[in-house]
């Protein structure tokens, strides 16, 4: 398959699984804004990077990836349910209680790693786990994926000193970076640009991606992996509510219970307007910072 | 056997044992040197600390985690609650200066509200020896075991013999009483002993129980001497809100048993000094606890 192919095999994914998370909206409704922004990212995770399917949900060297903000747990189900990890039919029955699917990650369903949904907590969880990774020297990668308004959270900057402090290379920290957090705008709220430098001067290294692209999400991950002796941070410039227009932007888009139908006639316009890329580009750059 | 030679030697025999600190390396100040790669400071940073061991234990380690015991109960609770608790993740936390053992450093390091918040969790072990003895005897146990533990460590010296081995979830019972049985555990053990001995000797049949383990609490135990015996202490470094009283309270009213409990500990944070001035001055010593024994049993109808 060459470039070209493989790009438009994942959006034909990223389109399924926007159906299946704009479905689960409809069903009681969900952090959908959340979900929609970084769905392109775990599409391109599942399909291109993560060494872990099915098969290989308990093996000890799979690959980890950790969704510290869980209210975007509707785009990691629609993802898992494609990749096979349990039938896409578990998705009709969001919210009822003996199906396990809750505005947040349930590990008790296969594929999905640990809880989360109080925020702040699984970098410093992933950092556990690459710690483990190293000392037996395993090949697992560790993923952990950040929103930005997380990145309020002091948990957050702890973890990020400790986990250059001890050089965890095989731990990537992805941020949703929406530009939105609950309410308001973060750069309206708490500020947090410049991020890449901040980041950087953690010592981290840095690779900005738009995070609706798979051909320059591509290149953010391959960036990533190619640092050692220190973490690395992926910061995808994403749309909260990434695929429906009414929604793109909006800083009343958080939790949404849609009318499905609706919801759906749209997706299907915006995506036919826009088959590749509709965002305007945000452009890439690696942040250097001191080693 | 100190802690650190006993952690040192189950480290060794078990290759999932990780020790990690955050920058509090009193109680394993020679575990870096032998462990290597296995000994992991965070530096000042609970919430780190506890994530991180969170994610050693889903990778099949065993973390022995060591912090100050208010900043690793409170600073950290929810990570011990969430990223330990929900999914009884083996993670052994290790609270140094617990209570009274705190005593010059003043308010901000009384752990005061600890057992409450770590009783709380369901399935977490709260074990509080009496003495490093206490400590080390359990410590093979509670690493070994499936879930995760909270521990209020102690460097106390042994002052007696056991009459009971250490067992999880079990109470030693050191004197058996028919007026006023005392419910005491951890630092405040040997002052709870001396009480005793002045309460015996002023004509009294005084029963003592060493609760060791407050999660979970040796139920059996404490229901027995409520019959035995008219009146019962509880006798805790801790707020009485929400530590040993409450618990001993709901056992009583559960089983129906009217048998009297007096609650002998905190209801503010103490006056901080040398340890022997903090017992005296928080009435918590021998002589004093003896004396608000008696005057208890003396007042009627409470």
């Amino acid at each position: 398959m060459n470039e070209t192919e493989e790009s438009s095999a994942l959006e034909r994914r990223a389109l399924r699984a926007r159906r299946d998370i704009i479905a689960m909206s409809g069903r009681g409704g969900c952090f959908l804004g959340a979900a929609l922004s970084c769905v392109d990212l775990l599409v391109y995770l599942y399909s291109e990077l993560l060494r872990v399917a099915p098969a290989s949900a308990e093996d000890p060297d799979r690959d980890i990836f950790l969704m510290s903000k869980g209210h975007a747990v509707p785009a990691l189900y629609a993802v898992l349910a494609e990749r096979g990890f349990f039938p896409a039919e578990l998705l009709e029955r969001h919210l009822q209680v003996e199906s396990g699917v809750y505005w947040h990650p349930n590990p008790s369903l296969p594929g999905v790693e640990l809880q989360s949904g109080s925020l702040g907590h699984l970098l410093s969880v992933g950092m556990g786990l690459a710690l483990d990774a190293r000392l037996r020297g395993s090949p697992r990668q560790v993923y952990v994926l950040l929103g930005d308004g997380e990145l309020n959270e002091g948990s957050i900057w702890e973890g990020l000193l400790v986990a250059a402090a001890h050089q965890l290379s095989n731990l990537v920290a992805i941020v949703d970076r929406n530009r939105l957090q609950a309410n308001v705008p973060t750069e309206v709220l708490i500020p947090l640009e410049p991020l890449a430098d901040k980041l950087a001067a953690f010592n981290w290294g840095v690779v900005s991606c738009d995070g609706h692209d798979f051909s320059s999400i591509g290149r953010a991950f391959a960036a990533a992996a190619r640092e050692s002796g220190r973490p690395s941070c992926v910061i995808a410039n994403t749309v909260r509510g990434k695929g429906l227009p009414s929604l793109e932007g909006r800083t009343d888009g958080w939790f949404v219970n849609g009318h499905v139908p609706t919801l759906l006639a749209e997706l299907e316009r915006a995506t036919q307007r826009a088959p590749r890329r509709s965002l305007p580009y945000v452009g890439e750059f690696e942040a250097g910072g001191p080693r | 056997m100190s802690y650190e030679e006993t952690l040192h030697r189950i480290a060794l025999e078990d290759p999932r044992v990780l020790v990690l600190t955050a920058e509090n390396r009193a109680p394993v100040r020679g575990l870096p040197s032998r462990l290597g790669a296995r000994f992991i400071d965070v530096g000042i940073a609970e919430q780190t600390l506890v994530g991180m061991a969170a994610g050693l234990a889903l990778a099949g380690r065993v973390p022995v985690v060591h912090a100050l015991a208010p900043f690793l109960t409170m600073r950290a609770f929810e990570f011990i609650r969430t990223d330990v608790g929900i999914g009884g993740l083996p993670v052994k936390l290790i609270g140094f200066i617990p209570g009274v053992l705190s005593d010059g450093n003043g308010p901000t390091h009384q752990s005061l509200e600890d057992i409450g918040l770590m009783r709380g969790i369901p399935g977490m072990q709260v074990f509080c020896p009496a003495d490093a003895d206490e400590l080390t005897q359990a410590l093979p146990a509670l690493v070994a075991a499936d879930g995760p533990c909270y521990v209020r460590y102690t460097t106390l010296a042994r002052e007696r013999d056991y009459q009971e081995p250490v067992l999880p979830g079990r109470a030693e019972v050191c004197a058996r009483g028919q007026d006023v049985t005392l419910l005491a555990f951890g630092a405040l053990l040997p002052c709870a002993e001396q009480a005793r001995a002045k309460l015996e000797a002023q004509g009294l049949s005084v029963g003592l129980l060493n609760l060791r383990w407050l999660a979970p609490l040796d139920e059996a135990a404490i229901a027995r001497v409520a019959l035995e015996s008219r009146a019962l202490v509880s006798i805790e470094d801790h707020f009485t809100s929400s530590g040993l009283y409450p618990a001993v309270t709901e056992i009583l009213h559960r089983r129906r048993i009217p048998t009297r409990v007096i609650p002998i500990g905190f209801e503010r944070w103490f006056a901080a000094g040398r340890y022997q001035d903090v017992l005296e001055h928080a009435g918590l010593s021998g002589p004093r606890l003896a004396a608000r024994v008696l005057a208890a049993l003396e007042q009627k109808g409470s």
